[in-house]
């Protein structure tokens, strides 16, 4: 039977029906999804927070001459649901800066991420990927590098002959040093 | 925006095709009746939408699958909402395919031409019956890891390809990763893939015989759109509001304790859809449980499918509907006593109470501020004093010793109390009771043990109610000294606030104003007596020390009246008797 047939209802009640059918449709699919969703955009809320300072190395081990030395850095590695304590979290270069403080960079490159290598006869860190080179101090050394930034310095600490590092990550590919 | 739609009508026909899916006709009209394949579809359109979004937390493994859950349901944002939803519905959807069975019976439905359309539905009530049983695992609680194991070793006795199947499906000869990686490729590939398959076929062969009308017909034939979409889409609206209530009422779907192979649950049962069969099992005995468990279901099962079969003789739809009636009677019966039955079973019921504690107790371990290990949360239970210490204490000690009159969990050990009763042991109550003349030879110190004539007893009864008042003061100050000396968290106020009477009595108890030292030694100071060695009295070194052997000299030495040397005999570990050790001195996480 075409639908053409059928006596004309009034008008009103027909649009009335209808947005009572698509209303209680969507509702009916629509709070399933949310709720997906809301899940799905949890880790938005989530932030990957500073740690506390980090015993890295012994003073002693750091060259006197300026020349970085690469450490890891052991912490409590939060993965989701696990909490492990005094794992490697990350590594970090580490070296005496003119006047005897000591500076520490986060080994990943700020363009995308990859662990950068220190290499001694050019004296400056190469990052494997993409060729960004940095000087000893941390600052870019090639200009055409498609590094963004500098290598990521970290507050560091000298307490009783060892070195504490508050290690952190940031974000690749920014032209500022913005927390992960 | 026209043209914009033509471009897209000639490309796709997409406007043809929603044409055609909104203008079928309804024979008679819209009716409230016709709405139960409508709210299965929206039901599983709601596992699907909701378990994709689960698909993004869950990690199946079984030192990350009920860990994952965890964090789903207690961590993220709306995680245990959207649980609730997915676990909800599947209860929903096994009540609506019932329904949806019912109806098409009783009203013949069924009949030529209409019989394949029928059995792809029977297809889709076994498939969607396979997603709740695979579903029940995922968790890896102990309860959805027994009651799949009762499930699959149920397969193994299948004839002839039982055991293969069995170890197809557990992915080896045990349960464990692949146990789950293999559920879940079942759960959320395989078997709503062939869902999908079927419910197409399905909805293909409705469409093509048309909706059966319900005789006789009220009203004129009206098209699907809009009237009978409306009532479908109240009816799946109503399924959701039921859902909600039940997802809000229940904060989200319950999760046990993470599933442990070493670990007894006599709480296991199957989700209440199918406790008609693990009742009817219990009808069979050793050696015939292939009939409760496979040929009877089959049989009727094969049955449901040839109902439209039968349906061609004169009586056929009265034997159909009578049939299908006293099958359902059946499991409804089945259902019913199997639930009273557990209810009458005081076991079963304190199995419950100790599963929904160690359900809590997990939760709370893993919140605590040292997290989850990569061991799992399993580890979280096997190494906490408060849950290990009371199972140990049954096994080990309750034989002789009680624990606040009991054997710890709320029972009575068949075996007469022939040593004290360790609850609150060290405590300044404790002592007090041991050293009042009118307790010590009772039940709870030393009256059911050789000791009941021993030297303390002696001791005790002799001299105490011959101290004048400033000789109780100091017995006091010595007591609170030497509970204080066991470090006990209870007391870790008082002791602080006492201070001054601990440091007055940490110096009167190696001395002889009170005696102690006559027989037992004391920082190193002794009259040569053989009574326990009470340096440290109570302390975790101490009672694990005591534990291990008894029969150590610096404890009662040939003196000892039964108790076996736990940790020399090898009888015990270690860390188990450190977890009694912990648990007797109320050393446990407690969450702030």
């Amino acid at each position: 039977m075409n639908p053409k047939d059928s006596p004309a209802q009034p008008e009103r009640r027909e649009f009335i029906t209808k947005a009572c059918a698509l209303t209680a449709g969507v509702v009916a699919v629509a709070v399933p999804a949310a709720a997906g969703l809301f899940v799905l955009l949890d880790p938005l809320g989530r932030k990957g927070g500073a740690g506390e300072p980090v015993r890295v190395a012994s003073l002693e081990a750091i060259p006197e001459d300026g020349v970085p030395r690469k450490f890891s850095v052991l912490a409590t590695r939060v993965d989701a649901w696990n909490r492990t304590p005094n794992v490697p979290v990350g590594a970090v270069y580490l070296r005496r800066a003119a006047g005897g403080a000591v500076q520490a960079f986060n080994v990943v490159c700020p363009h995308a991420g990859c662990f950068v290598d220190y290499v001694d006869d050019a004296k400056h860190y190469l990052c494997p990927c993409h060729n960004s080179t940095f000087e000893a101090d941390g600052r870019i050394k090639d200009p055409k590098s498609p590094s963004p930034r500098g290598l990521d310095e970290l507050e560091t600490e000298v307490r009783e002959g060892a070195v504490w590092v508050k290690f952190r990550n940031y974000r690749a590919g920014e032209k500022d040093k913005l927390p992960a | 925006m026209n043209s914009l739609f033509n471009w897209i009508e000639q490309r796709t026909g997409a406007k043809k095709l929603l044409h055609e899916a909104l203008f079928e006709n309804v024979p008679g009209g819209a009716r409230w009746r016709y709405v139960w394949g409508s709210t299965l579809v929206f039901c599983f359109t709601v596992q699907v939408i909701t378990g994709l979004f689960l698909w993004v937390a869950y990690s199946p493994g079984s030192q990350t699958a009920w860990e994952s859950v965890y964090f789903i349901q207690h961590q993220m944002t709306g995680g245990w909402f959207l649980r609730g939803i997915h676990h909800f519905t599947a209860q929903a959807m096994t009540v609506l395919l019932l329904l949806h069975l019912l109806q098409v019976v009783i009203d013949g439905a069924y009949k030529a031409p209409r019989e394949i359309n029928y059995w792809t539905g029977v297809l889709l009530l076994v498939l969607v019956l396979a997603l709740s049983l695979t579903g029940y695992l995922l968790p890896w609680d102990q309860k959805g890891f027994w009651a799949s194991k009762v499930a699959t070793n149920i397969a193994a006795i299948t004839p002839v390809i039982g055991p293969a199947l069995q170890q197809i499906v557990v992915g080896g000869s045990d349960y464990g990763h692949h146990t789950l990686t293999r559920f879940f490729a079942l759960h959320a590939g395989i078997i709503p893939g062939l869902i999908i398959a079927f419910i197409g076929l399905h909805v293909y062969l409705f469409r093509k015989h048309g909706l059966t009308a319900k005789e006789p017909r009220r009203k004129r034939d009206e098209p699907f759109w809009p009237r009978q979409v409306m009532c479908d889409a109240v009816a799946c609206l109503a399924v959701l509001a039921v859902v909600l209530v039940l997802v809000i009422r229940g904060h989200g779907a319950p999760l046990g304790a993470p599933a442990d192979p070493s670990e007894q649950f006599s709480a296991a049962r199957p989700e209440w859809y199918f406790l008609f069969l693990f009742q009817f099992l219990k009808y069979f005995p050793g050696g015939t449980e292939v009939w409760g468990a496979i040929v009877i279901p089959t049989v009727l099962l094969l049955m449901v499918g040839a109902l439209p079969l039968l349906g061609r003789w004169n009586f056929g739809h009265r034997f159909n509907l009578g049939f299908l009636g006293a099958m359902l009677a059946g499991v409804a019966l089945l259902t019913w006593l199997a639930v009273s039955e557990d209810g009458r079973k005081p076991e079963y019921v304190a199995a419950v109470k100790a599963a929904d504690f160690e359900a809590e107790r997990v939760l709370a371990l893993a919140q605590a501020p040292s997290g989850i290990p990569t061991a799992g949360a399993v580890t979280l239970l096997r190494s906490d004093p408060l849950v290990q210490g009371p199972k140990l204490f049954v096994r080990n000690c309750a034989s002789c010793h009680r624990y606040d009159g009991n054997d710890s969990m709320g029972g009575q050990p068949k075996d007469k109390q022939t040593a004290s009763d360790l609850k609150g042991f060290a405590s300044r109550e404790w002592l007090a009771g041991l050293l009042d003349p009118a307790k010590v030879d009772t039940a709870n110190y030393f009256g059911a043990s050789k000791h009941k004539d021993g030297e303390m007893v002696k001791w005790v009864k002799k001299n105490i109610p011959t101290f004048a008042a400033g000789d109780k003061e100091q017995l006091r100050q010595a007591l609170v000294a030497l509970s204080a000396g066991a470090g006990l968290k209870a007391q870790k106020e008082s002791d602080a606030r006492d201070a001054g009477i601990i440091t007055a009595g940490a110096k009167i108890l190696p001395g002889h104003d009170v005696g102690c030292i006559e027989c037992h030694t004391i920082m190193g100071q002794s009259d040569g007596g053989e009574g326990p060695d009470l340096t440290g009295f109570g302390s975790r070194q101490w009672l694990t020390a005591f534990i291990s052997n008894p029969k150590h000299e610096s404890f009662y030495g040939a003196h000892n009246d039964r108790m076996p040397a736990f940790g020399a005999d090898g009888r015990l570990t270690a860390d188990e008797i450190g977890l009694i050790a912990d648990w007797l001195r109320g050393d446990w996480y407690v969450a702030p």
